[in-house]
């Protein structure tokens, strides 16, 4: 099947929302080159289960698209025109199955070393997207929060290096209910800024108390979820026919229900964290990786105007990966602060990607400690601060 | 933040990567810039005759970025190839990968000198002549005269290819120290850490076919005991330090000619823990300097043995919003494209920099031409810095 065959009835298996939106759309999308429609696809058939801010991105989109003279249209995705596909991915129900599609493309792409064109191809239509639609500003400047190196008595390379030339460093604050003042900010903001899926924590351990107006991820709540992911990975490698491509299609394929989910009324939100968890690397195993990469995700698809995320301790990597009792194993500390280190910046840097990043403000702190860095607008670059301060001072001096 | 879309090109982005690396270390470990006019004979140390010479490639895998090795910032990282193994080198500022990247079919590209296209995950044997079968078949070497050590199952065919005209029988042979081990040992459980087969599908190993090194073998050729081996397992960390282990038995039990050693134990960075990568550098750092100094003690090796250290490709950029940086190789940007190469030993010109492109396809055909045999199907060129 060609993008030109698409009629309104292709779609009939898509989620109800998903259905209603494309079916306005498939006169423009049977304009798309075949090597660019299923990555679109693969975002419209999750429609139903998106946060708002993706679900606008994706309508304004469609909408931009659809806008397009026939010419205008060509130009905007020429490069994809010139990838060469194979019979075999012609032949893919590509409208159904859109990701694994994708999956193949991609693979088939580096055999035939095209990969660069159909990068070039992806960066020069998103350069023309942004440019036709901007993204909109937050209705409140953004705030990210790291807090990390629970338990951690000490390190053994400075902290916060990647970030120290964009902010100020803090080397004696006062660290004395620091989580609490941290938690109570960014439950205020979520209380003056009603905003659905806008405020975040994530913990990498057991989540502390905070206001349900924030939207709440913790590696320990998941703990039955991994323990069940976990044991059917084990149950199907071993199967006949069974490789890392089929292994990942299965994982992508898990629903909430068959990883234990279903009780909360909340499918956006479960249908994430499985995603979390599915399609993460490592997130099954390190509670760091899972803590960044949550970050990362929340990041990318809610675009968040707060979020605070906290890391905790990861497990040491000797025991068997595929064991249900990665919790009970011996913990590493110190490596994790170096990878929740290494991964406020990558908190930092995923929050600069979005809109507003000029006016947006990050605090990374040492859990307990009197260090930390802030970035802000008014904040000095690469600056370093002895005041004793707490942290709720140096919240209130960046937002 | 500098952002990699501004540049025009592969080429231009990998200069850039390259004058950076350059100047620092002209600057900092005091070497002098090399030029592709002077031949490297002119202040290289002897070359033995071709017949002895022996050449040991060691891949720095899977996958390190500049930020983590070269750059300013990494070099803390590996302080035995700074401070050790550098100022005896030539070091190659930018080796350009165009091929896929995934550890074995780059690997097996390195090894063949033609960017390979077979399935990393599946148990195939590269499509086009490798090293070792140009080697044996031009120089009539016997199959103990080249070998490979690597790291994971999925590597096990890397010895010989499908190629009409050489394949089964005509080249490497191949150990996998952790399939040694897996059989050694009656309990998996006590040696979990060191038989974890890789790091991008932890979940998955590919069943082994071909020519897998037999157990019987570990006495018969490197002369160890069943017993000693599983003994000094347990006094190991790390699966490349098991690799290093059956590397020193092999050099001293066999001396091998054409030795390659694929380290893995970086590869970790899939699980996404930033702390585990850098353990993986820094201990293959060392692994490299321990390895440079086993050659040195070796009378097999001493003084007749030239060293290649390369990583397979890097891992991706920071920079780049499609990766999640360093913990997967998926974007094809140019950073994880470019990385580096160190050559030391019998006939290299010490303590020089070049920093012209080098395709990671040049490999084959300089080895070839260092060794004086034809590697007919190979698509690089023979480094000239090198002859």
């Amino acid at each position: 099947m060609l993008p030109t065959d698409l009629k309104p009835e292709s779609f009939r298996a898509y989620p109800p929302e998903a259905k209603t939106l494309v079916e306005n759309y498939v006169g423009s999308l049977r304009r798309l080159p075949l090597s660019f429609i299923p990555s679109l696809l693969r975002e419209v058939i999750d429609y139903d289960f998106k946060f708002p801010a993706e679900r606008r991105s994706l309508e304004q989109e469609l909408a931009n698209w659809s806008s397009l003279s026939e010419g205008t249209g060509k130009q905007w995705v020429e490069g994809f025109a010139h990838i060469s596909l194979s019979p075999q991915l012609e032949k893919l129900d590509w409208v159904n199955r859109p990701a694994q599609f994708v999956e193949q493309l991609s693979a088939y792409l580096w055999t035939t070393h095209q990969l660069d064109a159909f990068r070039k191809a992806a960066m020069d239509y998103a350069d023309r997207l942004h440019t036709a639609v901007p993204t909109e500003p937050p209705p409140v400047p953004r705030l990210g929060i790291t807090v990390l190196g629970q338990k951690a008595e000490g390190h053994g390379r400075p902290l916060f290096r990647k970030l120290r030339p964009h902010g100020a460093y803090y080397s004696r604050l006062k660290p004395e209910g620091g989580l609490h003042e941290l938690l109570d900010a960014i439950d205020d903001r979520a209380k003056k800024h009603p905003i659905a899926y806008g405020h975040w924590y994530i913990d990498g351990g057991e989540a502390a108390e905070h206001s349900s107006a924030v939207t709440c991820v913790s590696y320990k709540a998941l703990e039955p979820t991994r323990a069940v992911l976990l044991r059917k990975v084990r149950a199907e490698k071993d199967k006949p026919g069974m490789g890392p491509e089929a292994l990942r299609t299965l994982l992508a394929q898990m629903s909430p229900a068959e990883l234990g989910f279903g009780k909360e009324a909340d499918p956006v939100l479960e249908r994430f964290q499985v995603k979390l968890l599915t399609e993460g690397s490592g997130t099954q195993v390190f509670s760091t990786t899972f803590a960044q990469w949550a970050a990362r995700e929340v990041l990318r698809r809610a675009q968040p105007v707060t979020l605070l995320v906290r890391f905790a301790p990861r497990a040491k990597p000797t025991n068997d990966l595929l064991s249900a009792n990665q919790d009970q194993a011996e913990m590493d500390p110190a490596g994790a602060l170096v990878d929740a280190d290494f991964g406020a910046y990558y908190n930092w840097l995923n929050q600069q990607r979005l809109s507003g990043a000029e006016k947006s403000a990050f605090l990374v702190w040492f859990e307990d400690h009197g260090e930390a860095l802030a970035i802000g607008p008014g904040v000095p670059r690469g600056t370093e601060s002895t005041q004793a301060a707490n942290l709720k001072d140096v919240l209130s001096w960046i937002t | 933040m500098t952002s990699l879309r501004q540049y025009d090109s592969l080429l231009e982005a990998s200069r850039h990567i390259a004058r950076t690396r350059r100047d620092f270390l002209r600057t900092a470990a005091g070497m002098a810039l090399g030029s592709t006019l002077l031949p490297s004979s002119a202040w290289a140390r002897p070359a033995p005759a071709q017949s002895k010479r022996k050449i040991i490639v060691i891949t720095f895998g899977g996958g390190a970025r500049d930020q983590e090795t070269f750059a300013p910032e990494g070099q803390e990282n590996i302080p035995h190839l700074m401070g050790e193994l550098l100022p005896r080198s030539a070091f190659f500022t930018q080796v350009v990968n165009r091929g896929i990247l995934g550890h074995y079919v780059a690997t097996a590209s390195l090894a063949t000198g033609v960017y390979e296209t077979i399935n990393n995950f599946a148990s195939l044997p590269p499509e086009h002549p490798t090293i070792f079968e140009y080697f044996r078949k031009d120089l009539r070497r016997p199959s103990s005269d080249a070998w490979v050590v690597a790291p994971s199952n999925g590597f096990n065919r890397i010895g010989e290819s499908s190629y009409r005209s050489y394949g089964p029988g005509s080249g490497a042979r191949v150990i996998l120290p952790k399939h040694l081990l897996a059989a050694a040992a009656q309990k998996h459980a006590d040696y979990e850490y060191l038989l974890r087969d890789n790091y991008e599908t932890p979940y998955y190993a590919p069943e082994l076919q071909g020519g897998e090194f037999e157990l019987r073998q570990l006495e018969d050729i490197l002369k160890v005991s069943v017993d000693d081996f599983k003994a000094h397992a347990r006094t190991l960390s790390s699966p490349d330090e098991l690799s290093v282990y059956i590397v020193r038995q092999l050099m001293r039990q066999v001396a091998p000619s054409l030795l390659w050693i694929t380290m893995h134990d970086i590869d970790v960075a899939h699980a996404g823990a930033y702390s585990l990568y850098i353990e993986g550098i820094q201990r293959t750092d060392r692994l490299c300097a321990e390895l440079w100094n086993a050659i040195q003690k070796e009378p097999e090796y001493a003084g007749r043995t030239t060293l290649f250290i390369l990583p397979d490709f890097g891992r991706d950029s920071d920079e780049d919003e499609g990766g999640n940086g360093f913990q997967h190789h998926r974007t094809g940007d140019v950073l994880s494209r470019t990385t580096w190469m160190l050559a030391l030993g019998a006939g290299v010109r010490e303590g020089v920099v070049y920093d012209r492109p080098v395709d990671s396809r040049d490999l084959v055909p300089t080895l070839g031409a260092m060794l004086d045999f034809s590697t007919s199907q190979a698509q690089g060129k023979p480094i000239q810095e090198l002859m």
